[in-house]
């Protein structure tokens, strides 16, 4: 079950946490939690990839079939919601826009929740993305690393919005974009850096409106902050 | 200034404000997402949509589907709902009808609504558009019936779980019979404390009912849990109208849930290695679908 508001506090739901979501079965956390993690891989790489591979971990690789993990997962990746009918068919649909995608499976370690995935994405010309999710339960996901980076990205379908951003390892980069987000009027809820070397990754959560690709765009050419991923396509349903 | 986290407050809210559960409900979650009225209700009617679509798209298709586990009950017990044979009343047939219907569709990738999850989704539409469709009742009515429901749902998610991995059937299929009863009796005219009682009567009878679905599929037992908890249903809230009380108020009754739901085995939560899912059958299934045989010791349940 998904809680609103803030994840300490006790937990208090909306009428329609109860009531839905709306979501294609059999399983909120087979098939729609892995759809939702799809999605959210999807708006990490930014745009149409080439090739997907899918690494299914625990007890995703044990039952991913009967419970239509891969085809949500794949749904997922094309960013269709949750409620997409069409997710049964969503191997023909790829196969028709030319995304190629293979399901292996893999142990990825005793650390990992039981239904977790690692999603790769490639496309020509552009360095390819990872990214480790798991789906804890009534649809709700987790992501816990992107890339080589330990993060944890709870994806609690219209709670926040989120930023991802790439940027240097070093001290005073994230300040600037932290200010250019706030003289929007947007309020910086929280935020998780990771680093790994000379690189780091941060995870921002925002609570306001949306903010626009072009506003995105801007920030992105702050300096030290080589890529910034807007997370707004966690439909509710 | 509408908020509620038990049925305790809920009722209080309701005598002080002289209205129904299901418009404290709407008020409530007026207030809690910002929205206008208008808005709210016609997210309860998206659902109301979709459950109707979903209990036509299975009395349609009769897929078989879950490794034929699943498909093909909700026509037989919708012809037979309409024959004079049966020991249910017409409601209540048509009531098993539908959340077996709604289950199948579950189970062959359709969409439903997850009211208040997709292991228990069939209860709620099973049995409030049967009635909503026998005692040829007003739309307005059915979002009433809804609503209740949600505001039971909400009781339960914020005092005990609605999740079968934390706290087994009675969470899921137990849950949405507490919510269909007090939905139901609201639909029929019932007041706040008849809803609320009739939800304790429902679900005090599911207390400690595990979650051991064959293969981990939302199949079996889950389809027809969900069809003998819309008669359940039904019963309670006739029980409730004719003036029998619960002994133990609601409130009590999803602490003691919360309690049994920690004192159960892991096994017996949706895990798969418990109770029906290691019958013969359920080992029969976990092969075919070239899951792990279950060691011995595991099996000793």
């Amino acid at each position: 079950m998904a809680a609103k508001k803030n994840i300490t506090a006790p937990p208090k739901y909306s009428i329609f946490d109860i009531a839905g979501p709306i979501m294609v079965g059999p399983s909120s956390s087979h098939t729609a939690g892995a759809c939702k993690l799809g999605q959210i891989a999807r708006a990490l790489f930014h745009g149409t990839p080439d090739k997907v591979t899918f690494i299914l971990h625990g007890s995703f690789g044990k039952v991913y079939k009967g419970h239509a993990t891969d085809k949500a997962l794949l749904s997922g990746v094309m960013k269709w919601k949750t409620s997409d009918e069409r997710m049964k068919e969503s191997f023909k649909y790829a196969k028709r826009i030319g995304i190629e995608f293979e399901f292996r499976i893999q142990d990825l370690g005793e650390i990992h929740h039981p239904n977790t995935v690692k999603i790769i994405l490639e496309k020509k010309g552009r360095r390819p993305m990872s990214m480790i999710g798991a789906s804890i339960g009534g649809g709700i996901v987790q992501v816990v690393k992107i890339d080589q980076f330990n993060v944890s990205l709870h994806g609690v379908a219209g709670q926040y919005k989120t930023l991802v951003v790439w940027h240097d390892n070093r001290e005073g980069v994230r300040t600037p974009l932290i200010e250019a987000i706030e003289r929007k009027k947007i309020r910086v809820h929280d935020i998780q850096t990771a680093r790994v070397g000379d690189q780091a990754l941060s995870v921002i959560n925002m609570e306001g409106r949306r903010l626009k690709l072009a506003e995105v765009l801007e920030m992105e050419k702050l300096d030290g902050i080589s890529d910034i991923r807007s997370l707004t396509t966690l439909d509710k349903q | 200034m509408y908020e509620f986290k038990t049925a305790q407050e809920l009722l209080h809210l309701c005598a002080r404000h002289k209205c129904r559960v299901s418009e404290m409900t709407v008020l409530y979650e007026m207030e809690f997402s910002g929205s206008p009225r208008g808005e709210v209700l016609s997210r309860m009617r998206r659902n109301k949509v979709i459950m109707r679509e979903a209990v036509k798209a299975a009395i349609r298709k009769q897929k078989k589907t879950s490794y034929g586990m699943s498909g093909g009950d909700a026509a037989k017990l919708l012809k037979a709902s309409r024959s004079k044979k049966m020991a249910v009343s017409p409601l209540v047939a048509r009531a098993m009808a539908y959340a077996v219907a709604t289950g199948e569709t579950n189970a062959a990738m359709g969409r439903i609504s997850a009211f208040p999850t997709a292991g228990g989704a069939g209860v709620i539409p099973g049995v409030l558009l049967s009635a909503s469709e026998k005692w040829n009742l007003s739309e307005q009515k059915l979002l009433r019936g809804l609503f209740t429901a949600g505001a039971v749902g909400k009781i339960i998610a914020e005092n005990a779980t609605l999740s079968a991995a934390a706290g087994g059937c009675q969470a899921e299929v137990g849950a949405a019979t507490a919510m269909a009863a007090a939905g139901l009796t609201e639909m029929r005219g019932g007041t706040p404390e008849q809803c609320l009682n009739a939800a304790a009567i429902a679900l005090k009878s599911y207390l400690g009912l595990i979650c051991d679905p064959l293969g981990g599929l939302v199949a079996v037992p889950c389809i027809k849990r969900n069809m003998l908890g819309a008669s359940a249903a039904c019963a309670a809230s006739d029980a409730s109208i004719a003036g029998v009380k619960s002994f133990v108020p609601f409130d009590e009754v999803v602490f003691a849930m919360k309690n049994v739901a920690k004192t159960m085995s892991y096994k017996l939560r949706e895990t798969a290695l418990g109770g029906l899912a290691v019958t013969k059958t359920g080992l029969r299934i976990r092969k075919k679908m070239g899951l792990n045989g279950i060691k011995q010791d595991e099996n000793e349940n």
